[in-house]
Formats: C-alpha cells, sequence, structure tokens
C-alpha cells in the first residue's frame, strides 16, 4: 500500500530527472544542423518541390495545367517525398548500464537514454515517427512523444543484462539498439535475426565505460555484477587484463560480424567520449538511407 | 642482567615469546589478504577464467617476513636491550685517574673527559675512593680522594694545559703514602719525567694506560731568514703522508683579524718534520700577529708572533752625498750595514718617504729641510714616528737650532761644534760615560776602544739634563732625546760614519740602535738581559689554543721567559715589557715529538669507551616503521595501492615524495610569469590587510599605467624577500609596519644584490599624517632597522629637478592618502651643474635605487576588483585632484624604473639643436 505521500515522493523522484533528460537531449540534438533534413527529392508528400518537362509515361493527371499554358510543352510538378519513416528504439534498461567509474563520466544508462531521446527529437524534427520497441510506445509524432519516452527511459529494469525486444517493430521500419551488450549474446542475436527477418535495418550502439575497456585492476578482487547475479574471484587481477580484453575485442567482433551479416550497423562509443560524436553517427546513419 | 655478546637485556624472559614467531608465520601464511570488491558489469567476460598463479592466495613470503620482523622487533625492545652493558669489573682499594693533560690530548679531550666519567661510574659501582689528577696541573698536598660522583661533578673543570707534565710530577707522587691503583690517560706523546713517574706509580699498585695512536702537530716558531719566513712543524713521526694548512693571522688596515696566508705543509710518510718558506711584503709581515695550523685544536697548533719577525722599515737621508765613490766615508755606510741585517731600509726623497710612513726615519748630517718638509716630518714624528738624527759637518756649520730650540731636534746647538784630540787641540778623544740607569742604553758595556773626537755641543739648557740619554767622560751629551706628541726626537752628537768618532766602528753602536728600538733583532733570549725584568701578558693561549685576554693576569719575571717554550710556571702567549714584546710558544725552534711508548708489562688501552646504549626504543620505533610499511605493502598486495579509486593512496605518497618538485614547478610557473610582461611586486609584510591594500594599490597603478601609457603591467603579485627571486620585479613596493621581522642575512645578501642590479624599492613609513620624515615613529625606527643592513646610497630630499618630475608628467608634489613632501631619492652627485639656459641639472646616470616616504601612496592608488577606488583621499574636487596627482606619481615613478634618465637627456637638446645649425 502506498501512501499518497509516498506516491508524490516517488512521482517527484521519477519526474526529477525528466526535465534534465530532455534538457540533456534537446541540447545534444541541437548541436546537430538540420541541413540535409528531408528527403531532398521528388516522391509522395504535400509540398512543391519542383516543375519539370513532362515525359512519356508521366500521368496525365500529374501535369500542372496552369503552368503548362505558360509554356509550349506540358510540365509536371512534382512534390518533395515525405514518407514519414518509423524509427524504433531500444535502449538498454538493465542494472548492467548503472555503472560509472568515475563521478564525473555519467552512466552508461544515463548517455544511453541521452543519445536516445535525443535521436528521437531530432527524428521528430525531421518529420520521422519514432517510438520504443515493446508495445509501450509505439511511433508517433509530436512532443508528447518525446516525454513520454523520457519518462519511460528514466526507468530501470533490475536484470543484470538486457536483451533487446522487437516487439512492436514494424516490418521494413528502422530500428536502434543501444546497449553495453555484455550480457548474453544469444538475446541479441536472436533479436537481430528476427528484426532482419522482417526487412528491419539500424544500428547496434554499444555504450562502454572506461574501465570496461582497459581493466585497470591489480590484486585479490572479487568482481560482481551490478546486479550482484553474477560474481567472479581472482587472486590476481592484472593477470586478467589481456585475457579479458581478448574476450572483449572477440565480443565486439562478433556484434560487428552480426550487423554486417543483417545489413545493420555497429559503433561503439564510450561514455568518457563526448556524446555527440556518436549522435552524429546515429543520425548520419538514420538519415542517409531511409 | 643477562648478556648475549655485546647486547644485555634488561627483562630476558620476554625473548622467549620469540618462539610464537613460527607459528605466526605459518597462521599468516595461511591467510591471504582479503580482497577487494568491485562492481564491474564485464565480469560476465571473466567467467571462467582461472589464476596463472596459484600460490598467490598466500601472503608473499617479503610480507610475511615483514611481519615477523615486526613483531620481533617488538619482542626484542620490550625485552629491553641494552648495547654495551656495563659489568663490574674487579678492582678495590683508591683509584687515581691521572691525565696527562697537556695540549696533546686538546683533540681528544672530549672523548677522554668521557672515558673517566665511564671509569669513575665503574668505581662508583665498587664504591672506591678515587682522585682525578691533571699531570700538567698538579692538586697541592695529599692526593684528593674523594668519592667518584664528586669528581664526576668537577668534571667539566678539568681541562687541558698549554704545556707538558714536568719531572716534578714523578716527585710529588713518590712524596705520598698510601697504595692505589692507577689508570692514566696518556696524551700519546712522550714527555720527560715520564719513566721515573711510570715507575713511581707502579710501586703503589698496578697501572693501566689508556692511550690511542693520533699524530699530534706541533708548529714551531717561523723565524726570518733571508727575505723568508721559514715555518716548520713538527709532529709525531707516524702517520702517513699528510698536507697541513697553515695560515698566517692579522689585523688588516681596518683592524679586522683576517687571514693574510695561506701555505700547505706537505709530510712525507713517517717524516717527523715538514719545512716550508713563506714570502710576505713587508707590509703584511709586520701584520701578522700569529700562524696557526687549520683544523688542529690545540695549543701546539698556534704560535704567535712578536717582534722577531716584525722588520721596521727604516728610511735613511744623508745630506749632500757628493763625494763620490767613497763608501766608507758615506754618512750612511756604518747604519746600512748595522741595520740590512734587522729592517727593511728605504730610500728615496723625503716627501716620498714619509708617504710610506716608515717606522724610523734616519737623518744623516741633514740640515735644512724644506718648509713643506719640515711640516710633513713634524707631523709624522707627533703621530709616532720616531727620528734619529746624526751630526755632522753641516749641521754645525748651519744655524739650526742655535737661537731657539728646533722642533725636530732635541737641544739647541751651541755655534761649532767642538774637536778635542786633534792635531790643532789640545787633550786627548773622549771616551763615553757610563750609561746612566735612566738610559736606554743603561747596562750596555762600553769598549775601551770608543773615542769621539769631535762633536756638536749641545747649549746648557734647564731641560738638558733630562733629554741626554748617553754622555762623554767629560759630561757633554753624546746622545740626546725628546719626546714630540707621540713620537720622539734622538740626536747622536756625532757622526754617522768613523769621521768624528769610533763609535760606529765598535758593537756599541749596532747594540745601541737595538736599545732605541731602531733595529730590532731579538736578542732577548739573553737570560741575564731579562734578569729584573717584568713582563705582562697580553694574551694568553689556552690548551685548545684559543686566545684569551690576559691583561687581568699577574707580570711575569722576565727570567722565565728566557726559554721562549712554556712551562706550568709561564703560559704561552704574548708578553709585553718596555718596549717589545715577547712570545712564549707551546713549541721551541727545537722541539720534537715523539710517541710514548710503555713497557710491554703494563696494559695499554684505547681510549674508545662503549657506553651503555639503551635500544628499546629503536628496536620499537623499528618496529612501527616496519607496521607502517605493512600497511602500505598490504595495501599494495591487495590492489588497493593501484588501479581505480587508488588515487587516495596514490596523492598522498605523491605529497609525501614529490612535494618539493611541486614546489619547484609553481616557482617556475611564477617566474615564466612574472618575467614575461612587466609586473609590479610588494612585499609580504605578514600583516594581511597592509598586503591586501599593497596589492590593490599596485594595482591601481598598474591599471593606469595600462590606461594611459605604453606599459601595460601584468596585475601584481606579492613577494617573499626570503624565498622568493627578485631579481624578476622592476619595482618593489614596501609597506613598512612596526612590527615586521627583520630580513635573514640571506634575504638582505639578495635584496643588496637586488639593489645593485638597478631594482628599485619605495619604502612607504605611510605615517607621514602624525610624523614627519626620520623624527621616529615606530614605522620610522623600523624602516631605519631595516635599511641599516641595506646597501643604500646617500639619500637627499628630491631636488625640484629631479627626474621624477618630468618622466611622464610634469609634477612638483608626490602625494599619496597623505600629501607630505618629505620624499627622499638617491643623492645627486656632488659635481652637477645647472645647466646653460636649462631649468635642471644634468644629471643622466643611475635610476635613484630607493625613494622613501610616508605618504601611503598605496592606499591613494587602491581600486578593488570591480575597479572601485578603496580609500577616500582629501576632501572634495581638491582630494580627487590629489589623488590623480597620486596616481600621475606612480605613472612617473614606475616610467622611471623602466626608462631611466632617459628624459634628462633633454639637457642635450641645445647641443643637438647646435650641431644641427638651428
Amino acid at each position: 500500500m502506498t501512501s499518497a505521500q509516498n506516491l508524490r515522493a516517488d512521482a517527484h523522484r521519477l519526474a526529477d530527472p525528466l526535465p534534465a533528460l530532455l534538457a540533456q537531449a534537446d541540447h545534444l540534438a541541437s548541436t546537430v544542423l538540420l541541413g540535409d533534413h528531408g528527403r531532398r527529392r521528388a516522391g509522395m508528400g504535400d509540398t512543391f518541390w519542383q516543375y519539370r518537362s513532362a515525359q512519356a509515361g508521366d500521368d496525365l493527371r500529374r501535369i500542372d495545367w496552369r503552368r503548362s499554358a505558360r509554356a509550349d510543352s506540358n510540365f509536371v510538378a512534382d512534390k518533395e517525398w515525405q514518407i514519414a519513416q518509423s524509427v524504433v528504439l531500444w535502449v538498454d534498461r538493465a542494472s548492467s548500464m548503472t555503472f560509472t567509474s568515475d563521478d564525473d563520466t555519467p552512466t552508461k544508462a544515463d548517455r544511453a537514454s541521452a543519445l536516445a531521446l535525443a535521436t528521437a527529437i531530432l527524428l521528430d524534427r525531421g518529420g520521422e515517427r519514432v517510438g520504443l520497441t515493446g508495445m509501450r510506445l509505439p511511433p508517433r509524432r509530436g512532443a508528447g512523444q518525446i516525454g513520454q519516452m523520457a519518462a519511460i527511459l528514466c526507468e530501470t529494469d533490475t536484470t543484470d543484462y538486457g536483451a533487446p525486444d522487437v516487439k512492436g517493430i514494424m516490418p521494413h521500419a528502422r530500428a536502434v539498439f543501444i546497449s553495453d551488450f555484455l550480457g548474453d549474446i544469444s538475446g541479441t542475436k536472436e533479436a537481430l535475426l528476427k528484426a532482419a527477418d522482417n526487412g528491419v535495418r539500424g544500428a547496434l550502439l554499444q555504450v562502454l565505460d572506461a574501465q570496461e575497456e582497459s581493466f585497470p585492476f591489480h590484486g585479490r578482487t572479487i568482481f560482481q555484477s551490478m546486479g550482484g547475479g553474477f560474481q567472479h574471484e581472482t587472486l590476481q587481477a592484472s593477470d586478467l587484463r589481456m585475457r579479458y580484453l581478448d574476450r572483449l575485442a572477440a565480443r565486439k567482433d562478433e556484434l560487428a560480424q552480426l550487423a554486417s551479416g543483417t545489413g545493420w550497423q555497429f559503433h561503439t562509443h564510450h561514455t568518457n567520449t563526448p556524446a555527440t560524436s556518436a549522435l552524429l553517427w546515429l543520425y548520419q546513419l538514420l538519415s542517409r538511407s531511409a | 642482567m643477562w648478556t648475549l655478546g655485546p647486547i644485555g637485556f634488561a627483562a630476558p624472559f620476554l625473548l622467549l615469546g620469540l618462539i610464537v614467531l613460527p607459528i605466526l608465520w605459518l597462521l599468516l601464511r595461511a591467510v591471504p589478504p582479503a580482497p577487494i570488491t568491485r562492481r564491474f558489469p564485464g565480469v560476465v567476460l571473466l567467467l571462467g577464467l582461472t589464476d596463472k598463479e596459484s600460490q598467490s592466495d598466500r601472503t608473499p613470503w617479503w610480507l610475511l617476513l615483514l611481519r615477523l620482523l615486526a613483531v620481533a622487533a617488538l619482542f626484542i625492545g620490550f625485552a629491553g636491550p641494552v648495547l654495551n652493558p656495563s659489568t663490574a669489573k674487579t678492582g678495590s682499594g683508591d683509584l687515581v685517574i691521572a691525565l696527562d693533560g697537556s695540549w696533546a690530548g686538546a683533540a681528544g679531550w672530549a672523548a677522554r673527559i668521557e672515558l673517566v666519567d665511564g671509569l669513575l661510574d665503574e668505581a662508583a659501582r665498587t664504591n672506591r675512593r678515587t682522585a682525578v689528577i691533571n699531570l700538567a696541573d698538579l692538586p697541592t698536598g695529599e692526593i684528593p680522594f674523594a668519592a667518584p660522583s664528586e669528581w664526576q661533578d668537577k668534571l667539566a673543570n678539568l681541562q687541558p694545559q698549554p704545556w707538558q707534565p714536568t719531572d716534578a710530577t714523578s716527585d710529588w707522587f713518590a712524596a705520598q703514602s698510601g697504595s692505589f691503583e692507577t689508570k692514566w690517560m696518556s696524551d700519546g706523546i712522550d714527555w720527560a719525567g715520564r719513566n721515573d713517574l711510570l715507575a713511581t706509580l707502579e710501586d703503589r699498585g698496578p697501572v693501566t694506560v689508556y692511550q690511542s695512536p693520533r699524530t699530534v702537530y706541533g708548529l714551531r716558531p717561523p723565524r726570518y731568514e733571508d727575505g723568508e719566513i721559514v715555518v716548520s712543524v713538527v709532529r709525531t713521526p707516524i702517520g702517513n703522508a699528510a698536507t697541513i694548512p697553515l695560515t698566517a693571522i692579522g689585523l688588516d688596515p681596518a683592524g679586522v683579524e683576517r687571514q693574510l696566508q695561506t701555505i700547505d705543509l706537505d709530510f712525507a710518510a713517517g717524516a717527523p718534520l715538514a719545512e716550508t718558506a713563506l714570502v710576505l711584503p713587508p707590509e703584511l709581515r709586520n701584520r701578522v700577529t700569529r700562524f696557526e695550523l687549520t683544523g688542529q685544536r690545540s695549543a701546539a697548533a698556534v704560535s704567535l708572533t712578536d717582534d722577531s719577525l716584525k722588520r721596521r722599515e727604516i728610511a735613511l737621508i744623508a745630506g749632500g752625498e757628493t763625494r763620490e765613490a767613497l763608501d766608507l766615508l758615506s754618512p750612511l755606510h756604518y747604519l746600512r750595514e748595522a741595520l740590512t741585517p734587522t729592517a727593511d731600509l728605504i730610500n728615496g726623497t723625503l716627501s716620498d718617504i714619509i708617504l710610506a710612513n716608515p717606522d724610523v726615519v734616519v737623518l744623516a748630517d741633514v740640515a735644512t729641510l724644506g718648509g713643506l718638509e719640515t711640516e710633513a716630518l713634524t707631523t709624522w714624528v707627533e703621530d709616532g714616528g720616531m727620528l734619529l738624527r746624526f751630526a755632522g759637518p753641516r749641521l754645525a756649520a748651519s744655524d739650526l737650532g742655535r737661537s731657539e730650540e728646533d722642533p725636530l731636534l732635541p737641544v739647541r746647538l751651541r755655534a761649532g761644534g767642538r774637536t778635542v784630540g786633534g792635531a790643532m787641540s789640545w787633550g786627548e778623544p773622549k771616551a763615553l760615560a757610563a750609561f746612566p740607569d735612566t738610559s736606554p742604553f743603561f747596562g750596555l758595556p762600553i769598549p775601551d776602544d770608543v773615542t769621539v773626537s769631535a762633536q756638536v755641543m749641545a747649549q746648557p739648557d734647564p731641560t738638558l739634563a733630562t733629554r741626554v740619554i748617553a754622555g762623554l767622560a767629560d759630561g757633554t751629551p753624546l746622545v740626546t732625546r725628546k719626546t714630540l706628541g707621540l713620537g720622539q726626537v734622538v740626536l747622536v752628537h756625532v757622526t754617522a760614519n768613523a769621521e768624528w768618532s769610533t763609535l760606529p766602528l765598535s758593537g756599541l753602536f749596532v747594540q745601541m740602535l737595538e736599545r732605541l728600538a731602531i733595529s730590532t733583532r731579538a736578542d732577548t733570549s739573553d737570560p741575564t738581559e731579562l734578569a729584573g725584568t717584568t713582563w705582562l701578558p697580553t694574551t694568553v693561549l689556552d690548551g685548545f689554543g684559543r686566545l684569551q685576554d690576559g691583561k687581568a693576569l699577574a707580570g711575569i719575571d722576565g727570567e722565565l721567559l728566557a726559554t721562549r717554550t712554556s712551562s706550568p710556571t709561564i703560559g704561552p702567549g704574548l708578553y709585553s715589557g718596555q718596549e717589545s714584546q715577547i712570545a712564549v710558544n707551546v713549541i721551541g725552534p727545537d722541539t720534537t715529538l715523539s710517541v710514548a711508548a710503555w713497557p710491554a708489562r703494563i696494559p695499554v688501552e684505547g681510549l674508545a669507551s662503549l657506553r651503555e646504549t639503551a635500544l628499546k626504543g629503536w628496536l620499537l620505533t623499528a618496529a612501527m616503521g616496519l607496521l607502517i610499511i605493512d600497511i602500505l605493502a598490504s595495501l599494495l598486495v591487495g590492489g588497493r595501492l593501484r588501479g581505480p579509486r587508488a588515487n587516495v593512496a596514490a596523492s598522498l605518497l605523491a605529497m609525501m615524495l614529490f612535494a618539493p618538485d611541486a614546489q619547484a614547478q609553481t616557482n617556475d610557473a611564477a617566474a615564466i610569469a612574472a618575467t614575461s610582461q612587466v609586473v609590479l611586486a610588494h612585499v609580504i609584510t605578514g600583516d594581511k590587510e597592509t598586503d591586501d591594500i599593497a596589492q590593490a594599490g599596485l594595482l591601481g597603478v598598474s591599471r593606469t599605467l595600462f590606461q594611459r601609457t605604453s606599459i601595460e603591467p601584468a596585475d601584481p603579485v606579492a613577494v617573499n624577500i626570503e624565498t622568493d627571486e627578485l631579481a624578476f620585479f622592476p619595482f618593489i613596493y614596501w609597506p613598512i609596519i612596526p612590527d615586521q621581522a627583520l630580513p635573514s642575512r640571506e634575504a638582505y645578501a639578495k635584496l643588496n644584490r637586488y639593489l645593485r642590479a638597478g631594482g628599485m624599492i619605495m619604502f612607504d613609513t605611510r605615517d607621514a599624517d602624525t610624523a614627519r620624515f626620520g623624527s621616529g615613529s615606530p614605522e620610522g625606527r623600523k624602516l631605519q632597522a631595516i635599511a641599516r643592513g641595506l646597501d643604500i646610497p646617500a639619500i637627499e630630499p628630491i631636488p625640484d629637478d629631479h627626474v621624477l618630475t618630468r618622466t611622464f608628467y610634469l609634477l612638483q608634489d608626490f602625494p599619496g592618502r597623505y600629501a607630505s613632501r618629505d620624499i627622499w631619492v638617491e643623492a645627486a652627485p656632488a659635481g652637477a651643474e645647472l645647466s646653460e639656459g636649462m631649468p635642471f641639472r644634468n644629471l643622466n646616470d643611475g635610476v635613484t635605487p630607493v625613494v622613501i616616504g610616508g605618504n601611503d601612496w598605496a592606499r591613494a592608488w587602491a581600486i578593488d576588483a570591480a575597479g572601485n577606488r578603496m580609500f577616500p583621499v582629501g576632501r572634495g574636487t581638491a582630494g580627487e585632484r590629489q589623488r590623480e596627482i597620486a596616481l600621475r606619481f606612480g605613472v612617473n615613478l614606475i616610467m622611471h624604473v623602466l626608462t631611466g634618465n632617459y628624459k634628462s637627456d633633454q639637457v642635450h637638446v641645445p647641443a643637438l639643436l647646435d650641431r644641427l645649425g638651428q
């Protein structure tokens, strides 16, 4: 039984990060100039794009008579292609993402959320529909959608490691999976294959902490996962370093292989580097080949 | 107490605790260092990895060893270990501890006393009556047996004596009754009577000798030989080749004692003697007061010099040496012969000679002196010179001193003189009368063959009788003397050659010159000469070779001085008699040193005494240190010293290890910051408010400069004159507060270097509202105290035409918060003159190194961070005007610092215009 007071406190606690996250994402999104927004080519749409001479095969209905009347030849008024794309995001909210090695760098979850939300804002401004996987937030447009997405991204999961959820991805939509991909890879693999079967293409963004890349440990150490579900004890941590790094490289390699096999893109981002680079990568990828 | 080798334990049963160490080893070994738990998402990638080194789950052996050592140190420490525990030695009956106690033992005196202390401890334990006897300073009467503790109280009074024990010691002991054991601290060198004493002591009981092999050096009195000073050093003929530096010490012209010359003496291995010659200019040689062997601490390493080394400078001047090539007839020939061995002769004209300030001027038959020469000579005599005149035909023929006494003649002279015993006169040549006892010549034997055949005669006078110091048999004066000022004038009434008398041919002539202290051959060694005289010690040496004032000591009978070496009756030192000084030294000209050899039956022990040393504190400290190392090592092994989150430990370590480096880096950064731009500086006085105001004031003047001139200073800095480098700053503002600490010597050196290298310091006493400059306000007195150590040139109140009045603005007032006109700057050179048609003098060089005033400029200049004025100046518009002038003064001041006297070059404008043809 939750008292009203507790509920309110909880609500506050939940709501607190929202403006910050939104502002952060907004700020992040504003760093990307929408220079090549839109499809920039003739296609289905409402807004005028260009007049061009009618060619054989052009539907008579498409001839702009008003324009043609002023000349000898017939003209067709092209509209700009404005097909709205659906982009579905999945952000790992498992407890492994709450890790940060340094008080000055954000947790992986924070960075992942900020990147996802900024991408969503950019896509929304670009006229795309953005949603989250799962059935909670199907792709839609508008500021309300962004707010809801922020709220959902603030939630955390208690599982140790997460796996992408492919529910709610429409065929031929675009998808972005953001996670550390440290957990069991079979879930990721399965999700990816399923999505690829549906003609979904997209990007895998791996967010890692600096310590996960460098493994700067020495001495007798017990390593625990963030949820405490996994544990490994070593007597000489520094001794494990090379082997850990080998395994990490193998994991990345595997992910890259998986991505290229399904036509996806794979990128690794570190929380101690600026988020903008990852955002640019994501945005370029999504706007390049709609 | 239970002993183990040189170590004894107060609580040995605690050592049983050491048995647990092996058990501890096993226990500790089984317990590995506690692991550290880390949250790490990448753990899944680690799953399945195994450690390569399987044994590191045990504590590393070196950590174990460290801990065991710490525990063992604790056990052993609490067991109360004592190094060299004193164990009771056998011995009973009375004990005599005899010390040679001579200068030779001065070098190791502390060790000897410590050893005696240890022996007394021992004697106290066995309740023996003890006597400590310094053989060089024997007590009178019975052997003063007393309780050892009583002697321990008196040990500090035992001092080495600056002489050796004598034969008398043996007799003294022989006269004592009873038997006793003797422990004898030998100084290591042999002395007369040592064997006798040993025999005497052996009759009374067992004798143990304590002696350590040590080379003892002694400096023989330097002697003068053929223009060189020959110094020789003797040593006990043991030891390797050695080089001993010797220093000649004397007063410099300012009266300050200095090292005048240093020379090395080389001993070959085993050689007992080293000798070298020292060449010193006469000026320096006469200044030498003593020679010292550097680094040797005994009376034998010091040799005082008396008159024997001094060579007087004697100027010889003869009247008209016109006859050529007749040396024997030269008025100066016999004087030269007599004086050359013992004095330095100077030739030249009188006016030149007086400049050289000789000790004696000899005028042989010189009658007329120029007015200027007379004046100079009189002044010189009155300042302590000695003028010796000889008569001769010219003096006899002149009218000098006829009617009234000439200041440079002791008596009036009668015209013509007289001749006796010649072909044209009656009578025999006169012989000399015996010298009266008031005469300095008293006691000199008069040879029969000394006769006088001609002389100048003294006019009978009331004062004549007191001035005659030698006369002829008929009562006419031969030598007369009077004092003039501090000096004296002596007239010998015959010639200096053999024309008028045979005196110059005899040995008496030389002796008389000596007695007059004209020549100074040291033959005061003749005991008969010294008999009956009394000499007062002026300086005496103690056993360590330290000089001490001897004026409070009683006079010494002259006969004792004859040997010139010290003995229990006469200590080394400088003794002054009527007209000369005698130095008594420890080492005589023929002294040799030899090692004291003891018969085989006498046990000889070294001087090294082993004191009880409690080791408990050391061991416990070591245990603590080991435990601290153990903490660090455990952190290291546990991975807490490295890796993430180890920054605290690492930074602590870094602070301990690299703090100086960081300091150096800051210094470098500060130096670069201070030198890459113009930076004004103020001295940190220690009073925060004053420092803040000084900082704000300099900031204000810096801003003003930036706005108005091409000088664009950076923010001012505060300098600590003790630690910071000053050379980076062109200008330093120094507000004076009354309770400021004086700079250290190093800081003074730095400040003086800064001032000499062209820096400027502005002293601001900030008291111009209440005090005039130099009127003794607390700040003024502090400024005087500070400035005492500074190299500040002559200063004067700032003149109207000082370049500070026009370096940027034209100013005549230099107000700060107060508008006093008392500002002092370096005085203009005396020769500065007003140029034709120019309003100021031709002062072209030098920036004043100091500006001193009390107008509290910093407060007038001060601005806060927002650029607002911090303190009011004056009242209303006039006050603002005063502040503006104060700022202008600041601008002028910094311009003056940076451009020097550039603005003074305007004095050249007329000349330049002229040259340009305008």
